[in-house]
């Protein structure tokens, strides 16, 4: 269907009466009261409790699973294992996901599921699992993704060879190679007059939501099944659950709930393809929610990074190359996409000389997820010290080194897009300018400053706009609400119709009602459901008016639609009064029935997003602590539809990175289990960790929006570890290169450079 | 099967009556035995503060204490928190602040402050942070949760 937005439509000079202010979201007053319905939310008659048993072991062959005792057991309704899901061929996409759901041959990492039960109580169905019977032959395992790289390392998949890599004809964990580069990085270094070379390290964090996942699965008596579930990618869900239980997608329904925090860590299904098993073989409704345990032990971790990064510059301050070897840790299957860190990690400066190779690994740890810009705040922790490195060699103000290399517009870059107008050059100058940049860096304390982009996205969006009777209207959408989209596009549908915001309310889609909607990640909701809505609007608009001309007995074409009303569009057209939206949608029965708009788009026109972190920490010389004292973030939004919950990405994106930066880590014992699968051990920041995360939103419009709009989730993460540790390097004299920056580690640098002194 | 104990208790200021076993948990029972949901469990071990309730005006985690032991005792869960058509001022000021995003947490969060507010009803940004370090929020980063705490709090102080 063609759409209305060829072109955006954009329009720098329209007042705009709602965009841009910040109205109490219409979802907001459920969260309040604990009405909202979340994953484990989800009560249905004669609903059973599904439970996972999980492998103890990081790399065990599992040779037999015994479960005929728990199926005796009374109130068991139903057991599975791997023999009831479809065999399909391992090291395929498919085979690994429903492997990564239900162990097969092998039990991969510690809490990979091998078997599952359906019950009529919690504490039946904990009882079964005891019951169950699982031969293991245990295998050498191997955690450590450097470990994991050496020819003599435990074998995780023996189809795998490495991709990338000519002639590769042994088995092996790396999974593959990639090359990427642009012009001549080793002429580059020889022109260079300071050249900073470093390794960093940096450890898998979990991406934290409060909400393990939760779902309710149902199939009806004709094979019909309905999942209820917190996800970002209903569609996804629903088209990977076909393909791997072989069940035609149109008899797939997902119904996503409310998400309690999703961060690219429910992206990708888990209990989700067991319940339904379990509800196919129960007959009866089957929730599975996830204890924290779980979660830690088998779901998505960010993955963890081994990086060489150098770069070169001449006297001037001019970049004149950079290169990078980066291994990537992808847990037990393939699925970092660590691509997105070559193309994003160097790219906000004008270089043109670049070389990077990278390599992804897996090991016996639970399958790596996204997490906010996936795989690039990990290499940007290097590249953004090696930058602070040379401006201090240089003598340049840190900002004004990067000032002085910012891409612009027209700068292509090594992924192949040539950048249109992008606001890199005004946040860093916004930066330079703001209170906290132009205050002294209090005594004891440092300062560091560090810079980040992410590409933003667009892709497969669908959603609908009907216009009700009394003239209110409601949204479909296609894409997940994970912190406030529903406003945000309600927001732009209003502005369109010139109606007020309350008018609105929007709906998250199940699958039988859309379209596919891509996955809600990359920072694309907000700019591309928007997209679609404002499309969907105009195409309702064009319908107003079209019933205005009829009911006025003129052509289509000599109406025209204007703050919320249909007039005529010129004086020679009659004297008519100007008729609302409700006016018009009361008439529907008389015209031609309901209004409504409709819009399908693979959305393209993205625009780049760059922030700059500043941050003054002050560390604790004889404890190692390091304290956050004072944090800004200034970022481009393009435009802030809604600049309070703009704020809040910023804000909730940094106080993530300050936990990966400052404490987050998995601690594995030598048996290859996971020793720290709590909250109460896997610390992250607690409200007395932080102070007030100070913000700046500079817009700088994406012409490809109709309203302007970038995204703003991935990039407020992206520069925090880097910052954080560019300020403790200021402030102990020794930039730290490893993550996290814990006390122990802090305190060992302090000792080295305090000996150094002598 | 496991024995079942039979509760009298109050919640919200209604009366109950449950079934439960001996080793559910009183987050459990309001949510799976009585669907009151709006209590959340993050991660039944203490360490997250979503299933914060009151028993007996005394702030505690659901996950950590049984259901047979709110035996005639009095239970405040989020459900209660509004009066009517009136939301309590930290749930306005949460909404108006955009003290939430996702919203799992904010339950937890608003029982927490609450008693935080009765118990100091000027509370310094120090105070509430310390206070509210038992509940976890993963998308703020707690600025706006703050805030909202402060603006509630004056509020109901009439300043």
């Amino acid at each position: 269907m063609a759409t209305i937005l060829e072109k955006s439509g954009f329009n720098p000079d329209k007042k705009l009466k709602i965009v841009g202010t910040s109205p109490v979201k219409h979802d907001g007053i459920d969260k309040v009261t604990g009405r909202a319905k979340f994953g484990a939310d989800l009560y249905l008659p004669g609903m059973l409790v599904g439970k996972i048993l999980r492998s103890p072991h990081p790399h065990a062959r599992i040779k037999s699973i015994d479960i005929s005792a728990a199926e005796k057991l009374p109130g068991v309704k139903a057991v599975v294992t791997r023999a009831d899901f479809p065999e399909i061929k391992a090291g395929t996409p498919d085979g690994d996901m429903t492997r990564n759901a239900m162990a097969r041959e092998k039990a991969l990492y510690d809490g990979h599921p091998v078997a599952a039960v359906a019950a009529t109580s919690e504490s039946i169905a904990k009882a079964a699992l005891k019951l169950i019977k699982v031969d293991y032959e245990i295998l050498p395992h191997v955690i450590d993704p450097v470990e994991a790289m050496k020819p003599t390392a435990p074998i995780l998949h023996e189809h795998v060879r490495t991709k990338g890599v000519k002639g590769a004809d042994q088995p092996t964990n790396v999974i593959e190679r990639l090359d990427l580069a642009m012009g001549d990085a080793d002429a580059g270094f020889k022109e260079a007059d300071v050249i900073v070379e470093h390794e960093y390290d940096t450890k898998p964090m979990h991406q934290g939501y409060i909400e393990p996942q939760g779902c309710v699965a149902t199939c009806t008596e004709d094979g019909q099944i309905e999942l209820w579930c917190c996800t970002q990618a209903p569609w996804v869900f629903r088209d990977r659950l076909s393909n791997i239980l072989k069940i035609e997608a149109a008899k797939i329904r997902v119904q996503q709930s409310e998400m309690g925090g999703g961060f690219g860590g429910k992206t990708g299904f888990y209990g989700e393809p067991v319940a339904i098993q379990l509800a196919r073989k129960a007959k009866r409704p089957v929730k599975i929610a996830l204890t924290r345990n779980e979660v830690f032990r088998a779901t998505g971790p960010v993955s963890g990074t081994k990086s060489r990064i150098k770069m070169g510059a001449k006297k001037d301050g001019t970049i004149t190359a950079a290169e990078a070897e980066l291994a990537f840790q992808t847990g037990a299957f393939t699925g970092s996409m660590f691509i997105n860190a070559p193309q994003a990690m160097f790219t906000r400066y004008n270089l043109k000389n670049v070389k990077t190779v990278s390599y992804e690994v897996v090991s016996n740890r639970p399958k790596v997820n996204s997490f906010r810009a996936p795989c690039v705040p990990q290499v940007v922790f290097g590249v953004e010290g090696v930058i602070d490195e040379l401006a201090r060699k240089i003598g340049m103000d840190p900002i004004d080194f990067r000032l002085k290399n910012a891409a612009t517009e027209g700068y292509k870059t090594i992924y192949g897009e040539t950048f249109g107008p992008i606001g890199f050059v005004e946040t860093l100058k916004a930066a330079k300018a703001c209170d906290h940049y132009t205050s002294p860096v209090p005594p004891g304390q440092g300062r560091g400053v560090a810079a980040g982009f992410w590409f933003n996205r667009g892709g497969e969006t669908t959603g609908t706009l009907n216009i009700a009777i009394d003239g209110s209207v409601t949204l479909i959408l296609g894409t997940s609400d994970v912190a406030g989209s529903r406003i945000s596009i309600s927001m732009m549908a209003a502005e369109e119709l010139g109606i007020p915001v309350d008018k609105v309310r929007a709906i998250m889609a199940d699958t039988h009602s859309l379209g596919f909607n891509r996955v809600t990640a990359g920072s694309r909701t907000t700019f591309s459901t928007g997209m679609v809505i404002v499309d969907s609007a105009r195409k309702a608009i064009a319908e107003l008016c079209k019933r205005a001309a009829g009911l006025w007995g003129v052509p289509d074409d000599a109406v025209t639609f204007e703050d919320g009303y249909c007039k005529p569009a010129g004086a020679n057209v009659g004297t008519f009064e100007p008729l609302s939206i409700a006016q018009i949608a009361a008439k529907t029965m008389a015209t031609h029935g309901a209004i409504a708009g409709h819009s399908e788009m693979n959305v393209t026109g993205a625009g780049p997003g760059f922030g700059l972190h500043i941050v003054d920490v002050e560390v604790d010389q004889e404890t190692g602590r390091a304290d956050i004292k004072r944090y800004t973030v200034v970022e481009d939004a393009g435009k802030a539809i809604h600049p309070l919950q703009v704020e809040g990405q910023y804000q909730g994106g940094a106080v993530q990175g300050i936990g990966w930066a400052l404490n987050e880590e998995y601690y594995y014992g030598e048996d290859g289990r996971l020793q720290n699968p709590s909250f109460l051990d896997y610390r992250m920041p607690v409200a007395s960790d932080v102070p007030m995360i100070g913000t700046e939103i500079v817009e700088v419009p994406n012409p490809r929006h109709p309203y302007g709009l970038r995204g703003v989730g991935e990039v407020p993460v992206v520069p925090t570890m880097a910052a954080i540790a560019n300020a403790i390097g200021q402030c102990i004299g020794v930039r730290p290169s490893s993550l996290p920056m814990s006390p122990p580690k802090l305190l060992k640098l302090i000792e080295e450079a305090r000996a150094q002194r002598g | 099967m496991s024995k079942k104990y039979h509760v009298t208790t109050t919640i919200n200021g209604d009366d109950y009556e449950f079934l439960c076993e001996a080793q559910q948990t009183l987050l459990d029972v309001l949510r799976d035995e009585l669907m009151l949901s709006g209590t959340k469990e993050g991660c039944a071990t203490g360490d997250c503060g979503a299933c914060t309730v009151m028993v007996d005006d005394t702030m505690v985690c659901s996950c950590l204490v049984l259901g047979v032991e709110v035996e005639g005792t009095k239970v405040e869960t989020i459900e209660g928190m509004a009066k009517g058509d009136t939301l309590h001022p930290l749930q306005q000021k949460f909404l108006e602040l955009n003290g939430l995003q996702c919203g799992i947490c904010t339950p937890g969060i608003l029982i927490a402050a609450k008693a935080l507010l009765e118990r100091n009803p000027d509370p310094t940004e120090t105070e509430i942070r310390y206070w509210l370090a038992g509940n976890l929020c993963r998308c703020t980063g707690y600025d706006k949760i703050i805030r909202s705490v402060q603006a509630a709090a004056k509020e109901m102080r009439g300043a």
